[in-house]
Order: C-alpha cells, then sequence, then structure tokens
C-alpha cells in the first residue's frame, strides 16, 4: 500500500463512524429542533410541524428551563473550584518528599473516580438518609441537628456537589500531580538560594508554572460538569421541587420520558451554546499568558 | 533526573500524615460502607447507623444471583466492555497513527475539526441517533451500544500525541526495507504506543462498563442491560432494601476497581510518565 | 515483559505544546537502520501474539453473546410491572406445560421507570408481545397505534366474557368504544391505619367524613407529639386526585381540551389537601425519601396510609408478627355523610402490542391469565385484586379481612381523564402541588400555573382534534 493512500485507508474507518453516529445526529438534532417532533410524530408523519425558532422562544419563557440553567450554572460554580481546589491539595500532599506510603494514598484518593456512577449514588443515597444516614449521624455527634440533605431544596444541591467533588477529585489530583513533577528542581533551588521561603516557594515557582495544567484542568471538570446528569438522575429525579433540575435531566425527560423531541433538542443546542461560548472564553485567557507557561 | 517530589518545608510530618489520613478517610468511607452494608442482615444498615456488621451474612449477594439474576447483567456488562474496547483500540490507534504520521492532504485542518466535536456535549446526539439505530433495527441489541462507541476523538486525539513522537527514521527505514503500511503499524506503532494503548484500554473499558445513559435508552430488554441499569431499576423498586441495594453496588463496583488496582500502574504512569522531562 | 526503553516523554494529557518539547527531549536506544527493527520484532511478538489472542477471544465472547441459543418453541415476551413482574414467573410452568410448543419470557419493569419505558420501546421497535400496563395509559398507547384492537377476538373467546367483569373495570379498557385491554388486576385506594393506635387515641371506628378524619388525625397526633398522624408523599398525584374527584370535581373542561384546575371543586379539594400539610399531619417527605415505610408504619412514625392492595401482602410480610391484629383497612372518607368517599378506578391490563408476529399466542396467555383459578393463583401470590367477578369467590377473597374494604371501595371508584398526555399532567400535578406544600406558592397561584401548564401540555391535542373535525366537515 503507498503510504499516501494508506493515510486515508487507516482514518476512514474512524471518520466513517464518527461521522454516521456523531456528526449526522447532531446536525439531524439542529434540524429537529426546528420541529414540534414528539411521539405524535413518530406515530405519523403528519402530525409533525415545522415551527422555526418556536422552540428557542418557548425554551426561553418556560421557568424550568431557568431553573435548570440556574441550577447547573450553581453546581458548576460551587462544585468545580471545590474539586479542582481539593484535587491540588491532595496532589501536593501526595507530592510532599516526606511523604512514605505514596502510591497508597494516591490509590485510595483515585479509588472513587473508578467506581460506577449509579453503584455510587445509591450508596450516597442512603448516607443522606435523614434519620439513618452515617452523615446525619456524624452530624448530631457534634450538635448539629437533623439535615434533610435530598429531601430539602435547600440542601439538596449542596448533597449533590459533596458527592461530585468526593467522586472526582482523585482524577484532576493525577494531572495536577503530573504537573507538579514537571517543574524543574533547579528552579526550587534558586528560589531557596535568594532565600524565599516554603509559602513563597509556592507561590512565585509553583502556583505560576501549574497554570497550563490549571487551565487544562478547568476547562475539562467545566465541560463535565455542565453536563450534570446521572447524580440527579439517580439519586433525587430533579427534585425535590426541581432543586436538582439540571439541564442535561431537563433534556432528558422533555426527550425520553415525554418524548417532545423537538423541543429537547432545541435545549441540547442551547447547552452546546453555552459550553462553547465558555470554553472559548477560557481558551482565550490561556493564549493570554501562554508566553509565560514555557520554560 | 529531577526529583520527583516536592518538599514543602513548612509542614511538620505529623500534620501532613493527618491530613493525609483525613483525606483518605473520606475518599474510602462511603465504600467501606457499601461493603460493610451489604454484608449486614436485613434491616441492620437503618436501624442504627454502625460501621460494621455485627454478624456477616451473604445472603444479598444469594438473592442478587438467584431472584434478581444480576450475572446475566454482569455478563451483558463484561461483553459490551470487551467488545467496545477490543474494536475501538483498532479504530482509534489506525486513525491517530494515520493523524500523526501519515501525510494526507488536509490532514491537520481534519483533525482541528475533529478536536471541535469534543466541545460538543454527547447528549445533543442521542435523541436522532436513537431514531437512526430504530431504523437500522439496533435498539435494543449489543450492536446498538457498540457501533456507536467504536471511534472516539479523544481516542484518537492521545494516540496522535503520543505517536507524534515515533522517530521518523524507523518508519522511513522499514518502508526503505519494503514493509507495507499494515506491517509497519503493527510491528512498529503498536508495540511502540503500547503504554497509551494500555492506558487507552483501561479508560475505554471502564467508561462502557460505567456508562449509563446510553444503554438505559438503548437497551430495553432486561436480557440485555446492563450492570449500572440493573442497578439503577433495583434502586427504584427496592428502596427499602438497603443492604440489598449495597451488595448490588459492591457487585457493580467490583470488576473496574480489581481492574484499576491490577492496572493502576500502566493507568496513572501513563499519564505521569508522560510529564517527566529529561 | 516489559520494553526496556526510556519512558517516552509524550505528553498526552498535558497541553499540546508538551508534545513539542518532548520531541526536542526525546532520547532513546540508539539504533541502526535495519537491525534494531528485527531485534524489536522480536522481543514484541511475544506481546503481540498475546494481544492477538486476547482480541479473538474478545470477538468470540461477542459473537457467542450476540448469538442466541436455536430454541424451535415459540417465545412470547411479556412485560410486566413491579412486585407482580417479580411473581407472575411462577404461573408460566403450567401454562407451558398446556402448550408444550410455547415459552413464555417475563421482563419485570419498575413502576416507577414502566411509562418510559413503554414510549421507548415503541420508538425504538422493540415492544415486547404482551404487556402489562395501568389503564390509564391505554388512551396514549391507542393513539400511537402501539395495541392492538381486542373485540374479535372478545367476541370469540369462550374463557374470557365482557359480563364476566364489573362495569366500572372493564369501562377504563374501552377507547373510542373499541377494547384495546383486559382488565387483569383491579387497584383502588383505600385507607390502611393502625386500629390499635386510633383506637388508643378515642376512634375505635374508622372515619367516614373529611371531618371524622381530620379529627381523628388530629387525636393521634395529639398523643405523640414526635409522630404524624398520615403519610402523603408530597409528589404523589393520586391522593388529591382522589379528594378531587370526591367532590365532583372536573380536572379537565371543554371535552378534555383545557385545564380546569381553578374551578371551585377542585380548589377546595387541592385546599383540604394543603390544609393536612399545613396542620402537620402529614410530614413533608417525598417518596423517595421514605427509606422504609414498614418501619415507620410499624413504629407508630405514622398511622394511616392511602395505598393500594399490593400493600396488603407486604404489610403482612414486612410488619413484625406482634403487629398483626393492630393494622386493617377502610374505605376512604368522603367529604361529609352524603356522599361516600369515591376513589380512583386504578389497575392494570392486559393488551397485545400492534404487529406482534404472536399475536394468536399472546392472546392464549391473556385468556390464562384471565381464568379464575389464576386470578385466584395471583391473588395469592401478590395481594392484588382480581378483575373478574368469579374469582372474588374464591375463600381466601371472602375470608380475607383486609379485603373487604377494597370489595366496598370497588362500588364506589371514578376515572381519571381519558387523555393521552394524563401521565404529564399527573406528574405536572404532583410537581406544583408539591411547590405548593412546601409553601413556595399560595395556592391560587399553584392552580393558576397548573392551568397555564396544562393548557401548553394539550395544546397539540387540541391541533390534531381540530384538524381532525376539519377534515371530517369536509
Amino acid at each position: 500500500m503507498r503510504h499516501r493512500e494508506a493515510g486515508w485507508a487507516f482514518v476512514a474507518p474512524a471518520l466513517a463512524l464518527i461521522l454516521v453516529f456523531f456528526v449526522v445526529p447532531v446536525v439531524a438534532s439542529l434540524l429537529l429542533s426546528l420541529t414540534d417532533f414528539d411521539i405524535y410524530a413518530v406515530a405519523s408523519r403528519e402530525n409533525l410541524r415545522l415551527v422555526g425558532v418556536e422552540n428557542y422562544r418557548r425554551l426561553l419563557h418556560d421557568p424550568l428551563f431557568w431553573v435548570a440553567l440556574r441550577n447547573t450554572a450553581l453546581f458548576v460554580v460551587v462544585a468545580g473550584p471545590l474539586s479542582i481546589g481539593l484535587s491540588l491539595v491532595a496532589a501536593l500532599l501526595v507530592s510532599d518528599r516526606a511523604v512514605r506510603l505514596r502510591a497508597l494514598f494516591r490509590t485510595m484518593f483515585f479509588l472513587p473516580v473508578v467506581t460506577t456512577l449509579v453503584a455510587v449514588a445509591v450508596v450516597w443515597r442512603y448516607i443522606y438518609h435523614p434519620r439513618f444516614g452515617l452523615l446525619n449521624y456524624a452530624l448530631g455527634a457534634v450538635g448539629i441537628g437533623p439535615i434533610d440533605w435530598l429531601g430539602d431544596p435547600r440542601f439538596a444541591m449542596p448533597a449533590i456537589i459533596l458527592m461530585a467533588v468526593w467522586k472526582n477529585f482523585g482524577f484532576n489530583m493525577v494531572i495536577f500531580v503530573a504537573g507538579l513533577q514537571s517543574i524543574p528542581e533547579r528552579l526550587y533551588e534558586a528560589a531557596r538560594v535568594d532565600g524565599a521561603g516554603s509559602s513563597a516557594q509556592f507561590r512565585w515557582v509553583t502556583l505560576p508554572l501549574l497554570a497550563p495544567t490549571f487551565l487544562f484542568v478547568l476547562v475539562i471538570t467545566m465541560i463535565g460538569y455542565f453536563q450534570l446528569f446521572a447524580e440527579p438522575y439517580v439519586m433525587t429525579q430533579g427534585g425535590p421541587s426541581h432543586a436538582t433540575l439540571s439541564l442535561v435531566m431537563l433534556m432528558y425527560l422533555q426527550g425520553f420520558r415525554w418524548w417532545t423531541m423537538g423541543y429537547a433538542a432545541a435545549l441540547a443546542f442551547i447547552l452546546f451554546a453555552i459550553i462553547l461560548v465558555l470554553t472559548l472564553i477560557t481558551m482565550r485567557l490561556r493564549t493570554r499568558d501562554g508566553a509565560e507557561a514555557t520554560t | 533526573m529531577s526529583a520527583s517530589t516536592r518538599g514543602y518545608g513548612g509542614a511538620a510530618a505529623p500534620l501532613l500524615y493527618a491530613a493525609l489520613a483525613g483525606l483518605a478517610a473520606f475518599a474510602m468511607l462511603p465504600l467501606v460502607w457499601m461493603v460493610s452494608a451489604s454484608l449486614m442482615p436485613t434491616g441492620e444498615a437503618t436501624a442504627a447507623p454502625h460501621l460494621l456488621p455485627s454478624t456477616v451474612t451473604l445472603e444479598h449477594y444469594r438473592t442478587l444471583f438467584t431472584r434478581l439474576h444480576l450475572a446475566r447483567a454482569a455478563l451483558n456488562s463484561t461483553m459490551l466492555a470487551t467488545a467496545v474496547t477490543a474494536i475501538s483500540l483498532l479504530v482509534n490507534s489506525l486513525a491517530g497513527y494515520a493523524f500523526a504520521k501519515l501525510p494526507f492532504s488536509g490532514r491537520e485542518r481534519l483533525f482541528r475539526f475533529m478536536l471541535g466535536g469534543l466541545v460538543i456535549p454527547a447528549q445533543v446526539a442521542m435523541l436522532p441517533l436513537f431514531l437512526l439505530l430504530r431504523e437500522l433495527h439496533l435498539v435494543n441489541t449489543p450492536l446498538g451500544v457498540i457501533v456507536p462507541g467504536m471511534a472516539s476523538i479523544f481516542g484518537i486525539f492521545l494516540v496522535r500525541q503520543y505517536a507524534l513522537a515515533i522517530p521518523q527514521s524507523l518508519l522511513d527505514a522499514a518502508r526503505i526495507d519494503g514493509a507495507g503500511e499494515l506491517r509497519i503499524y503493527w510491528s512498529i506503532v503498536v508495540p511502540f504506543c503500547t503504554p497509551v494503548l494500555v492506558t487507552l484500554a483501561i479508560f475505554t473499558f471502564m467508561g462502557t462498563w460505567n456508562d449509563f445513559l446510553w444503554p438505559l435508552i438503548v437497551l430495553t430488554g432486561d436480557a440485555r442491560q446492563t450492570l449500572p441499569v440493573a442497578l439503577a431499576n433495583l434502586a427504584g423498586e427496592h428502596v427499602q432494601d438497603v443492604e440489598l441495594m449495597m451488595a448490588g453496588a459492591v457487585l457493580t463496583v467490583l470488576p473496574v476497581v480489581v481492574m484499576f488496582l491490577a492496572l493502576q500502574r500502566y493507568y496513572i504512569e501513563g499519564i505521569v510518565s508522560g510529564s517527566v522531562k529529561g | 515483559m516489559v520494553h526496556r526503553r526510556a519512558p517516552v516523554k509524550g505528553g498526552t494529557l498535558g497541553d499540546p505544546s508538551r508534545a513539542a518539547r518532548a520531541r526536542v527531549h526525546y532520547t532513546t536506544v540508539p539504533f541502526g537502520a535495519g537491525t534494531v527493527t528485527m531485534r524489536e520484532r522480536h522481543r514484541n511478538d511475544g506481546g503481540r501474539r498475546r494481544a492477538l489472542r486476547w482480541a479473538a477471544v474478545a470477538v468470540a465472547l461477542s459473537a457467542a453473546a450476540c448469538s442466541r441459543p436455536h430454541d424451535p418453541a415459540t417465545v412470547l415476551e411479556f412485560w410486566a410491572l413491579g412486585r407482580e413482574g417479580e411473581v407472575v414467573q411462577s404461573l408460566v410452568p403450567a401454562f407451558e406445560a398446556r402448550h408444550p410448543d410455547l415459552r413464555v419470557h417475563v421482563q419485570q419493569i419498575p413502576w416507577s421507570a414502566a411509562h418510559e419505558k413503554l414510549l421507548t420501546a415503541y420508538v425504538g421497535r422493540a415492544m415486547p408481545d404482551v404487556l402489562q400496563l395501568g389503564n390509564t395509559w391505554l388512551p396514549e398507547l391507542v393513539v400511537l397505534g402501539a395495541v392492538a384492537p381486542l373485540d374479535s377476538r372478545l367476541a370469540d373467546s369462550t374463557a374470557i366474557r365482557p359480563d364476566a367483569y364489573p362495569e366500572g373495570v372493564l369501562e377504563p379498557n374501552l377507547v373510542e368504544g373499541a377494547t384495546y385491554g383486559i382488565p387483569w388486576y383491579v387497584d383502588t385506594r383505600v385507607l390502611f391505619y393502625r386500629s390499635d393506635l386510633l383506637r388508643a387515641a378515642g376512634h375505635p371506628e374508622p372515619p367516614t367524613t373529611w371531618h371524622a378524619w381530620v379529627q381523628a388525625m388530629q387525636d393521634v397526633r395529639a398523643r405523640d407529639a414526635g409522630t404524624y398522624a398520615v403519610l402523603l408523599p408530597m409528589d404523589e398525584w393520586q391522593t388529591p386526585v382522589i379528594l378531587a374527584l370526591q367532590r365532583d370535581g372536573e380536572l379537565l373542561r371543554d371535552r378534555d381540551r383545557f385545564g380546569n384546575f381553578e374551578s371551585g371543586a377542585v380548589h377546595d379539594a387541592f385546599a383540604f389537601y394543603l390544609d393536612l400539610f399545613a396542620r402537620d399531619l402529614a410530614p413533608r417527605a417525598g417518596a423517595a425519601q421514605v427509606a422504609n415505610l414498614y418501619q415507620d408504619f410499624a413504629s407508630g412514625y405514622f398511622a394511616l396510609y392511602v395505598s393500594g392492595p399490593w400493600n396488603i401482602g407486604e404489610f403482612a410480610a414486612r410488619l413484625p408478627a406482634s403487629l398483626a391484629g393492630s393494622w386493617a383497612t377502610a374505605p376512604l372518607p368522603g367529604p361529609d355523610a352524603e356522599h361516600p368517599g369515591v376513589s380512583l378506578a386504578g389497575g392494570a391490563s392486559l393488551a397485545i402490542a400492534a404487529g406482534s408476529p404472536h399475536a394468536d399466542t399472546a392472546w392464549q396467555w391473556i385468556e390464562y391469565l384471565s381464568e379464575p383459578a389464576q386470578q385466584a393463583a395471583f391473588y395469592r401470590l401478590v395481594g392484588d385484586l382480581p378483575a373478574r367477578r368469579a374469582a372474588w369467590d374464591a375463600p381466601e377473597l371472602r375470608d380475607d379481612v383486609h379485603l373487604r374494604a377494597f370489595a366496598a371501595q370497588l362500588a364506589h371508584v371514578r376515572s381519571t381523564p381519558k387523555v393521552p398526555e394524563w401521565e404529564r399532567i399527573a406528574s405536572a400535578i404532583g410537581e406544583h402541588l408539591e411547590a405548593a406544600i412546601r409553601g413556595r406558592a399560595t395556592l391560587d397561584a399553584t392552580l393558576a400555573a397548573l392551568d397555564q401548564e396544562v393548557d401548553a401540555i394539550l395544546e397539540k391535542r387540541r391541533w390534531m382534534m381540530d384538524r381532525h373535525a376539519e377534515v371530517a366537515a369536509r
């Protein structure tokens, strides 16, 4: 095989699959969002109406959409920094020179990441039980009254946030550890020679050099968290009183429970637009101080 | 060679260990309770919260396998994860290598365009994808889960980044020797890329095993269900049976945890060693 | 076998610029042109052969699992819901003995996911042959053309006659005059209560009017401040809808094209319902928060509960033996002494999926399940009330003391509106009332919002009805 044709031949299977099972459905989704495709339309094509941007207009006037948007944004803005912060702390702890059994700790921190989300959601549902759950039991020992974590609209989202942070911090920790390891020792030596203490070293050597890793972690975490679905689905079904209704959860309900697929497709595209805009903004931040990232 | 650890001087060792232990407790406690509750007799887990079972019983695991037929779901999960991993490794590595080392017109632009697809959340494609699968009569079949998972943009990206480091001279030498492109792929590229392929295999296997939303939608029959979906069904019906639910959760989580523990060197070092500078 | 190569520094999960830097720093085992490739091949052969073997295993596994063992018998796919799905399996062997060339494969689906799964199966062209469904779902499935009409089969059948069922039981299965479902069991809601706690509070007889009901609940609650009187899961729609039906309220108006929630009867019924929470007679808990309903009932956390016949069996099985004589059932209290308490005409029906290749076999299975003997056997297994009159003559049904309330209640049942969108409307009722119970909205605002949402839900139905009328007029 000539190696010029080989290029196309090798990418062809992957490209064909991605085209048929990803690109085409995405485009179809856009078209779907311009109709009122629903279960009646599945029964008979005559029941389909082309409605243009009506779905988008209805979405923007739908109080549930704004609730879902607010909940999802709240989740991203709170769980994101918490998770990333905890990962960074864990990475720093695990990378410390004085640590023995480093691999053991690293394994323990990473274990929640590999567990199946549905399984841990079931476990956490019981941990959060107001009368029999471990969490309230522990809180009760220090005198804090029983909290209905999954039943009280004020506490349901914090409960989901806690669970998400628990599940994910190990993943970002590993990336941070890699980033920490890539900082050359000589920079720390130079700082020490200049008289910098450990916190100064942290601020002037570690943090700036960790910036590219940090940005990467931020982007992937943000994209992932905007797609919050499995935790509310298993633990609260979007309740109580829509307190944990996320955008993808709403899309699932509209699309696969009520089969108003045109409406759900419009919602999916709005979600995509939000993620795209935020990613572009974050990338813009990166190229601004990209010059400082090289050593 | 840089030391692979940092010392932050000020933190006294006991404080450090205390922090590590606290964090470890945070990470492990729910999992420990999960295992412990699965071994408790019925009703004990909700009677009064405590960590260890008073007597150890395997009755819930027995129920899972006899009354609730979770073995079949476990088999389905294994079969699907293996199939997707095997096929996608092949497809993604071929494409990743091609993007890295085989010249063809529009390669770079195509790659960047493909990367852009990473930003699109998978849920956007799900509804039409379901309708497409229904036309192909693949709903409620294993292929309905396997086929959409056979190629992954992220997988291609990973392999390409890694394959960029294959020395061009190695490839040229092989071509001069008369080796065909597939031969080169099989004898040079695959061995060279083994670390990233192992990492990718682990990612893909675990990802497919843990996947929830798509199998939930596509696999409507219980004969075909995967373990996470079966567990979610169970959780809906058996809200009252805490210990039974925990046993189901343990069963679902065990294979990927075991796999991770056995292969974590590859997994984590695959990520980490990529960053060590000479 | 470990490759003795320096670790590759091509960055994978770092930013792409790492790859560029990595190439500059890359060092590896030095090599000459042809010789190393040979050596590499030798060293790697074992690994690659092993990989090939694993791949072959993977493909074989997939192929094996994809193919089904070739069974000469006809296999009937039957979807059964909830607890019924778990126990109906035991009725299969006798049927298979009668029909040696038939196999029935029962798939159990939880109630919470059932409606969704049915619609998904319909859209995905993966319907079973026979399905159990809540009878409120029939209008929806009929409009979609998902279930087959059964009138001709009924006419020819010797095993099932329409007059074998009480009228109120068969009626929900008729859509636009044609029969689409055969009643399997009936379900209605009655009051389950701790007779010992009520007696201790001064109420030896169960309440029959709303006023007496509230009085009894207040007295029970007064005896123990840490408990509640009644469990009414906040997100469930059944109890408020029952209360509205008891007041002769119409939930939808104008040929079921618009919501009617702001009307007087519905308003009063929902106000009564909310009042129960305001007086702290019911805990503000949703269905998912009740981790152990049976433990709570046994411990006296609540003393009354509105539920269906399946709980007769569950209570008997899960409550401690000491409480066996301390609980009872009673028909629901009505708004006042002139109006007996009405309840939901619920129940499950069996239907045949349209386009099923085994429609005749499916009908045989339905006939089998409808035999009085099987109906009685089913009752013994799960406590569901048989749909057929004849089955009620079986001794265990006549003699079961808890069933008397159900028998009495079945004389006073009413259906919910028969619109395809009912499931969605019911969901909306539960959601909006939950917000009102939590105090997030006043009752009037809630009812207005509910009307608005239901009007939007029914918009497509109005469009289709108008179009249908247009076509008919031409």
